[in-house]
């Protein structure tokens, strides 16, 4: 009777499969064009899903090695079985393959189950809580229903009227599993993640973050530019249909692991923001319907099921509740961290700003001083509204050279908006001083440089950073030099990584990056450390954008700090609150990200923090009672500065970082 | 219920908004004008309140890049169009106003209190209300309602007082900073809108022609001298408000009455010799 009734139901379950595929497929379709090589990215899925997916995820080994098993125990145990079971291969050796692929499934099913039993706030709950059994029921059938295959049972034994019985739990059994594991793989269930997941990755908009044969993975953390020449395309995201097709494909791809939550400082903070919660909006979005059979932590203050959308329906209303509220996008940092995190590699930060831009540019809908803001950088070119003429103000009696005056240096200094915040001047000084004390070749650009555009990009002004970004290109244009060097990891990242697709390709370092060559090539001389313990901060936009966490503690190491590492640090490191627009947007939460930051120093038990940002210094200086002292890593260095006897400086002085000059690179 | 809503389209009025090219007080840059966004901002406010409202907007000047910029400041806040009375630069603004005006013929007319170019010298709301001979409120806070043809305006006065009018319509009203801060301006929105451009008589403005332009200095302020001891009494002088000293305060007199007041008190104080 089995040897009937299995193929039926194999072949059932693929067909409902297929069904929903289709079904599914047709939901992500609704998204908008998204140029992506099909062939090339299906060829990369192995070694994305073996390689770059399991560096995420190996992160947690014990949930990795689970993984491992009941994946990989499924996916062979599947293939097995419509050989055997469902096309009647039965021979000894393909069944003894599969028996050993379902225990393998059952081991790790077991440990599922476990992670299940008390399971962490993170994890939702609902539909998942059932997907060990369901592990369980096609592990275990499957073995059973193999054991006559192999032999080990004897082959009538299921066959005589009086074991009908059993045979039909048997199936029974069976068709459970094929149907949380087959059919809930395309119809919407926790399985979902596998089909999704999958093609996500083969289809990723952003390709580069995977690594190849060929060399290590690339870091893509650029926001992608709006096409604003075509007056007909739309600027953001006003509805779920308007993320590209792989947009929505991500988001069906989660696996409700709650990594991203566990690291998000603004869901910490008690702001209105969850990012797990965020991506199971926009699922429900695609699909149509709304919040109430989520199973997770909510937003912080606001209950689930008062949330719902469709497809075609906005995201955000104009009066009322839609499927999100305008101050969940607005709270984010844009820090990356949830990105870092996710083993399925979704692009959160990417759809925060896509949705911001709409409101925006679309609806003029900044919230708090982010109007104003926006409207000092059309007018005037800095966030604060200062007069562009008083950029160099602060720098009047360093007689600092500028641009165009030399026209032609090694390194060109680019100041940043920091150069109008009081804080930040000593920062730049300290810079300056160390720039000259290395004896380097630098200019700065003075009352020609403007914003970045850094502030205006996060929040979603897209129209008002290319403004600013072509304006700035158009200035370098102007002059020759081998890189440019800054203090400030917006400006950094933004010249070095946003810049290029407008056309302005530049090399960009951070100051502690340079500061780190300089000392290797013998130019700064310290004297030893005298202070207190230090940590080191790693600020989000040099750390987890750029990958530069090793320069800044070299840079302490050669002053003879012994850095003390906060918990969170590296690439795990916790937002300081100032990044994407968040204090200028000032969305309320219960507690603040800067404080429970410095709450992150006084645990480490340093006394001083070193930081490498002017944002990051003026939000932990903005602490109260801070049990720190907060100093940039140029003002470390220009303290520790020793002048050099006369024959160090002949010796080393000419030998310059950089081995050509900036003649010979671009004459 | 089609009574009702037609009722209600009655309800609404036409509004004319004026827009000026405001120019940034630290870079000069043409924007929207600050009073000016601050009238429409009022006229997008009644048009909330009372539905069947049209706004149209209104600007007298040449048309160039720079300046489209900055009219489309005011589109983002949320217009589809807006009327361009074209002329070439240095013309007079009145004339054609007053045409369109005249011809349109409007329930209520917006403007800010003084441009923040050219002569600024905050007269052109009330020669329009000359010349078209409707009343003026300036300095207006807010409008509170529309009713049978009649207004209530909220204006204000010094020192956060308010003082509420009812004025027939149709009339000009002028805003300056009482009024409450304009929306923010969209990028979308202003890129679509477009302008009706209608050409008019222009008359060059001989008047400022003649005149000598030259940016503005802030005046110096008069010293307060404070005679104080202590840090606390120092503190309290600055952060007290001046009691006008020797003023007058003159109610219920005839205009040349006042006119007279105002006169003798610029004689004393040597503006005028
Ligand atoms: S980028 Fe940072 S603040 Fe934004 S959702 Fe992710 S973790 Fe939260
Ligand atoms: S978005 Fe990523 S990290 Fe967050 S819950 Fe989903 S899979 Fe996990």
């Amino acid at each position: 009777m089995l040897e009937t009734l299995l193929p039926i139901l194999i072949f059932t379950a693929l067909a409902l499969a297929v069904i929903g595929a289709v079904r599914r497929i047709r939901l992500w379709r609704q998204g908008r064009p998204s140029r992506v090589n099909l062939f090339k990215g299906l060829v990369a899925l192995p070694r994305r899903y073996l390689v770059d997916l399991h560096h995420v995820v190996g992160r947690d080994k014990m949930i990795s090695n689970t993984h491992v098993a009941t994946a990989g125990g499924f996916v062979a145990a599947a293939v097995l079985m419509i050989l055997v079971h469902g096309l009647g291969i039965a021979n000894p050796l393909l069944g003894g393959l599969l028996l050993l692929a379902s225990t393998s499934m059952f081991v790790g099913s077991l440990f599922v189950a476990r992670r299940r039993l008390n399971p962490p706030a993170r994890l939702s709950k609902g539909p998942w809580m059932r997907l060990p059994k369901s592990l369980m029921a096609f592990s275990i059938g499957v073995f059973l229903i193999t054991l006559p295959t192999v032999g080990l049972l004897p082959e009538g034994l299921l066959e005589g009227g009086s074991s009908w019985l059993l045979a039909l739990v048997l199936a029974g059994v069976v068709a459970w599993g094929l149907g949380e594991m087959f059919f809930g793989m395309t119809w919407g269930g926790p399985m979902k993640h596998a089909f999704a997941g999958a093609l996500h990755l083969a289809f990723h908009r952003r390709a580069e973050r995977f690594s190849t044969k060929k060399g290590g993975a690339g870091r893509s953390t650029g926001l992608k530019a709006l096409n604003l020449e075509d007056e007909a395309a739309p600027l953001g995201v006003e509805k779920p249909a308007d993320f590209t097709w792989n947009q929505l494909l991500g988001f069906d791809a989660c696996v409700q692991c709650g990594r991203c939550e566990a690291v998000c400082p603004a869901f910490a903070a008690g702001q209105p923001l969850n990012p797990k919660k965020l991506i199971q909006d926009m699922v429900v979005g695609m699909a149509g319907g709304s919040d109430a059979a989520y199973a997770g932590s909510p937003y912080p203050g606001k209950p689930v099921g008062e949330h719902a959308g469709s497809p075609h329906g906005p995201i955000v209303a104009l009066e009322g509740k839609a499927l999100v509220d305008a101050d969940t996008l607005w709270s984010c940092t844009t820090c990356r961290a949830c990105v870092e995190e996710c083993p399925m590699m979704i692009e959160h930060v990417d759809a925060i700003v896509d949705m911001r831009r709409y409101l925006t540019l679309e609806r003029g809908k900044t919230p708090n001083k982010g109007a104003e803001v926006l409207d000092n950088l059309i007018a005037t070119d800095n966030p604060g509204g200062f007069d562009p003429g008083s950029r160099l103000n602060w720098a009047a009696d360093l007689n600092l050279p500028l641009m165009s005056d030399i026209k032609q240096v090694d390194v060109l200094l680019w100041l940043g908006d920091g150069a109008f915040d009081m804080r930040n001047q000593r920062t730049l000084r300290a810079l300056v001083k160390v720039l000259r004390a290395a004896e380097v070749d630098f200019a700065v650009l003075g009352t020609e440089e403007r914003d970045s555009g850094d502030v205006a990009r996060r929040l979603g002004d897209e129209a008002t950073f290319q403004s600013l970004a072509k304006r700035n290109i158009d200035t370098l244009a102007k002059y020759r030099f081998l890189q440019i060097v800054t203090c400030d990891p917006h400006s950094f990242h933004v010249l070095g990584n946003e810049y290029g697709e407008l056309g302005g390709h530049y090399e960009v370092r951070h100051h502690s990056t340079f500061i780190a060559e300089l000392f290797d090539a013998g130019r700064l001389t310290f004297a030893p450390w005298k202070g207190g313990s230090v940590t080191y901060h790693d600020p989000c936009y040099l750390g987890r954008y750029n990958g530069e966490f090793d320069a800044p503690r070299n840079v302490l190491k050669a002053l003879g700090i012994e850095v003390k590492e906060m918990e969170r640090s590296g690439f795990r490191s916790r937002c300081c609150g100032g990044g994407g627009g968040a204090p200028i947007t000032d969305i309320p939460g219960e507690r603040r990200i800067p404080d429970m930051r410095m709450n992150d120093v006084k645990e480490s038990g340093a006394e001083l923090v070193a930081v490498g940002c002017p944002q990051c210094t003026a939000m932990l200086e903005g602490v109260v009672d801070a049990s720190a002292e907060v100093r940039d890593i140029a003002e470390l260095v220009a303290d520790a500065l020793v002048e050099r006897s006369a024959d160090d400086v002949s010796g080393a002085s000419r030998r310059t970082t950089a081995s050509t000059t900036a003649e010979e690179v671009i004459v | 219920m089609q009574p009702d809503l037609h009722q209600k389209q009655q309800q609404g009025i036409d509004v004319a908004v004026l827009v000026s090219i405001g120019r940034h007080p630290t870079t000069g840059r043409a924007r929207r004008a600050e009073q000016d966004a601050r009238g429409l901002e009022l006229a997008l406010a009644i048009e909330a309140e009372l539905p069947g409202t049209r706004i149209s907007m209104l600007h007298a000047g040449s048309q160039d890049d720079s300046s489209e910029a900055a009219l489309r400041g005011y589109l983002g806040m949320g217009l589809e169009s807006m009327t361009l009375l074209e002329q070439p630069e240095g013309s007079d603004a009145i004339l054609p106003l007053v045409e369109h005006l005249a011809a349109t013929s409007p329930q209520l007319v917006i403007t800010g209190a003084r441009a923040e170019r050219g002569e600024g010298s905050g007269l052109l709301p009330y020669a329009l209300a000359e010349h078209l001979g409707w009343p003026l409120v300036n300095s207006l806070a807010s409008v509170e309602k529309v009713e049978n043809g009649v207004v209530t305006l909220l204006q204000a006065l010094p020192r956060g007082q308010r003082r509420r009018l009812k004025v027939r319509l149709p009339a000009i009203i002028s805003v300056d900073e009482a009024a409450p801060v304009a929306r923010q301006s969209a990028f979308g929105p202003a890129r679509r809108a477009t302008f009706a451009i209608t050409t008019t008589t222009s008359e060059a403005d001989s008047e400022l022609a003649q005149w000598h332009l030259a940016p503005a200095r802030k005046r110096p302020k008069r010293l307060k001298i404070v005679k104080a001891a202590s840090a606390r009494d120092r503190f309290k002088a600055a952060a007290s408000k001046s009691e006008g000293k020797g003023g007058q305060v003159l109610t219920d007199v005839t205009p040349e009455q006042g006119a007279e007041a105002i006169y003798k008190l610029l004689k004393e104080e040597d503006v005028l010799r």
